[in-house]
């Protein structure tokens, strides 16, 4: 029996905005498969973005849904899970959104190891505005802010990520779908910040200035270049340059979260208060 | 006990910020996101004792971006919200204000002014962020903005901001100076119980029909939190009842309208004048927050050399109390403006009064606040 997406969309906000062949369909069929299987309510569901493409996703899903300013997701993300920390708090943005203009926030909210959920659907541009080099941008690639070529390296999120103190990081990609709902479920059900980086295609603004404009060869040149993280070590340098490493790159779940440190002092306070 | 030891016992020598701190959790604060700046900081300071002990909220964000943008989050989660901070920490918060105008989240803003631009006087007083409170954020919206002068009045006019904000839907200012936040001044704080507390007016009726913008009721939509089974959706771009984004001019143009309504709609909710020794005024001084302190000793000083001055002092300085301002300057045959900067109120009161009697302005900028003496001068000027 196929999967029935509808319990959590917003049928009549149907169509979407996105190109055809886009790759963050797939992010937001993984996010819903997620919160089905895992049985998360929609009314106990919050669902946050920033500015851009990917940031349109909340919109089209029947969860509590918070679309605010370019980068500031995690921030208001944070104001609700202090004050509703039952309550399950996912971000989704893209790769200038969370890690250009919101770079703070992110890397801040991973080092608190907040229980959120960060999805970055990384596909090496800014999409909405036309084109414009992210920091993700492969070095060399064109972009409409960069005619000759990227002059600037990119950032490794995974690793970033994880150097801030993110308790799960994985990274997956749109040419694997099921590989890559496992990934968000895990990082839902996991208690501390997570984040999944999700390697995506944008063929409209990063394909057509690179040779990749018809979505398809685009997720070829994604999938062919993702390798499990323990292949990936075992490449020499050269070989490593070609590819990206996907799979669940850290998790660790020994850090304490920062709303149940957050509640326990309140419970301490409350009974000396008591007392 | 006698009642004046009973009195001494309960008196406060509090920082104008504690008083604040203290007035925020008396009006239901049970949320604070803030970022270390001066002269603002012992707000967070004590609310980060006092909250958890209640069972709220606080925490320091990474920037004063994400102090406004955690506020916002928490207040449509339900919260009553606050942050604090001074002219340069407004500035970064500005964008994600105007969000929380277009959104409509209650929340209170706290701005500790001290000397700019830029970085500035850090740690001297100064009102120079009256215009920027009023227009800083881009786009047209509304604005609230509070500007109490004595400790007493500050604990007042704290919890009259959070049930505006509650009331009205949206994000209110308190601005005092770097003089009122630092001072330490003797107050009793009210009473539990002598003081309203208002909160946010929840819709009925199914969640699952709720409308977020609902227009039908009144100018102020009814709220419900997150969680609550509605699934509403919030967004910053312009939308319509049901909070989904649209372009459709009449719809915008209706949406907007309905917003700036809110405040002016409702003054005799939102506008608040002091009015000392007016009565028989010839020379009238308008002034609000520390510097109508100093001008309540002008005022009794001019009386004492028989010149009859009076002092109107608005507690709210946005929305502009422009027709009693009129009102005053009809009365007078001139006026004083003293003001803690090279000159922003006086432009709201030349527009408020549109006829031709003398207006004398008194401003000072270097961190030394405007004493008595300047303002007694200026009154002398035009008397």
């Amino acid at each position: 029996m196929s999967f029935d997406y509808m319990p959590y969309m917003r049928e009549n906000r149907l169509p979407h905005m996105w190109c055809p062949g886009c790759g963050i369909g797939v992010v937001v069929k993984s996010v819903i498969r997620s919160f089905e299987e895992l049985g998360w309510e929609p009314k106990d569901i919050a669902f946050v973005s920033g500015i851009g493409c990917t940031s349109r996703a909340p919109g089209y899903l029947n969860v509590n849904t918070l679309h605010t300013t370019h980068g500031r997701a995690i921030s208001f993300a944070t104001g609700i899970k202090m004050h509703r920390p039952d309550k399950h708090v996912v971000v989704i943005s893209g790769d200038g959104d969370a890690t250009a203009i919101g770079g703070n926030h992110l890397i801040h909210a991973a080092r608190r190891n907040i229980d959120i959920t960060v999805i970055v659907n990384n596909n090496n541009i800014y999409g909405m505005t036309g084109g414009q080099y992210s920091p993700t941008t492969p070095l060399g690639a064109k972009a409409a802010t960069a005619p000759y070529g990227n002059l600037e390296p990119s950032f490794d999120l995974a690793k970033l990520l994880i150097g801030a103190g993110a308790s799960y990081v994985a990274r997956g990609h749109v040419g694997n779908g099921r590989q890559l709902a496992k990934f968000i479920k895990d990082g839902f059900a996991h208690k501390g910040f997570s984040f999944i980086e999700v390697v995506s295609n944008c063929h409209t603004q990063f394909g057509r200035r690179n040779k990749m404009a018809d979505p398809m060869n685009m997720v070829k040149w994604i999938s062919d270049r993702a390798v499990p993280a323990k292949k990936f070590d075992e490449m020499t340098e050269v070989e490593q340059e070609k590819h990206f490493p996907v799979g669940v790159l850290h998790h660790d779940q020994s850090r304490p979260e920062y709303t149940e440190t957050y509640e326990k002092l309140i419970s301490k306070l409350r009974a000396e208060v008591s007392a | 006990m006698s009642a004046k030891a009973e009195s001494t016992h309960k008196m406060k020598f509090w920082p104008g910020n504690v008083v604040i701190a203290e007035a925020a959790a008396a009006a239901g604060c049970n949320f604070f996101a803030g970022y270390p700046i001066t002269p603002s900081s012992e707000i967070a300071a004590h609310l980060a004792a006092i909250l958890p002990k209640k069972g709220g909220h606080f925490i320091q964000m990474e920037d004063e971006i994400a102090a406004m943008g955690a506020v916002i989050g928490a207040s449509l989660a339900g919260a009553k919200a606050l942050t604090a901070t001074s002219g340069p920490g407004l500035s970064l918060k500005l964008e994600n204000l105007g969000f929380g105008y277009i959104v409509e989240a209650p929340c209170v803003v706290v701005n500790v002014m001290r000397g700019g631009p830029s970085t500035g006087l850090p740690t001297h007083p100064a009102q120079a962020d009256i215009m920027q409170a009023r227009w800083g954020t881009h786009g047209d919206h509304p604005t609230i903005a509070l500007v109490p002068a004595f400790h007493s009045e500050m604990f007042l006019e704290t919890i009259r901001a959070f049930n505006l904000a509650e009331q009205l839907r949206m994000p209110v200012l308190l601005l005092i100076d770097e003089v009122l936040g630092h001072l330490s001044d003797g107050m009793i704080p009210p009473e539990p119980g002598s003081y309203e507390i208002i909160n946010r007016t929840l819709a009925d009726g199914p969640p699952e029909e709720y409308k977020p913008y609902d227009d039908s009721k009144g100018d102020v939509p009814p709220f419900l939190p997150y969680f609550a089974g509605a699934q509403w959706h919030t967004t910053g771009l312009n939308h319509d009842e049901t909070g989904f984004p649209t372009t459709n001019p009449e719809l915008v143009t209706r949406h907007m309208q309905r917003m700036m309504r809110k405040v002016t709609g409702n003054r005799e909710l939102i506008d608040k004048i002091d009015y000392f020794m007016t009565e028989d005024a010839e020379v009238g001084i308008i002034a609000f927050g520390s510097t109508a302190r100093a001008a309540m000793v002008a005022v009794k000083k001019a009386r004492e050399k028989g010149i009859k001055a009076g002092l109107l002092r608005p507690l709210t300085i946005w929305p502009f109390p422009n027709r009693q301002v009129k009102e005053f300057a009809d009365q007078v045959k001139a006026l004083v403006v003293p003001e803690f900067n090279l000159g922003q109120i006086v432009y709201e009161v030349e527009r408020s009064i549109r006829r031709d009697i003398p207006i004398k302005r008194v401003n000072k900028v270097g961190g030394v606040p405007i004493n008595p003496g300047e303002i007694l001068a200026g009154i002398e000027e035009v008397a």
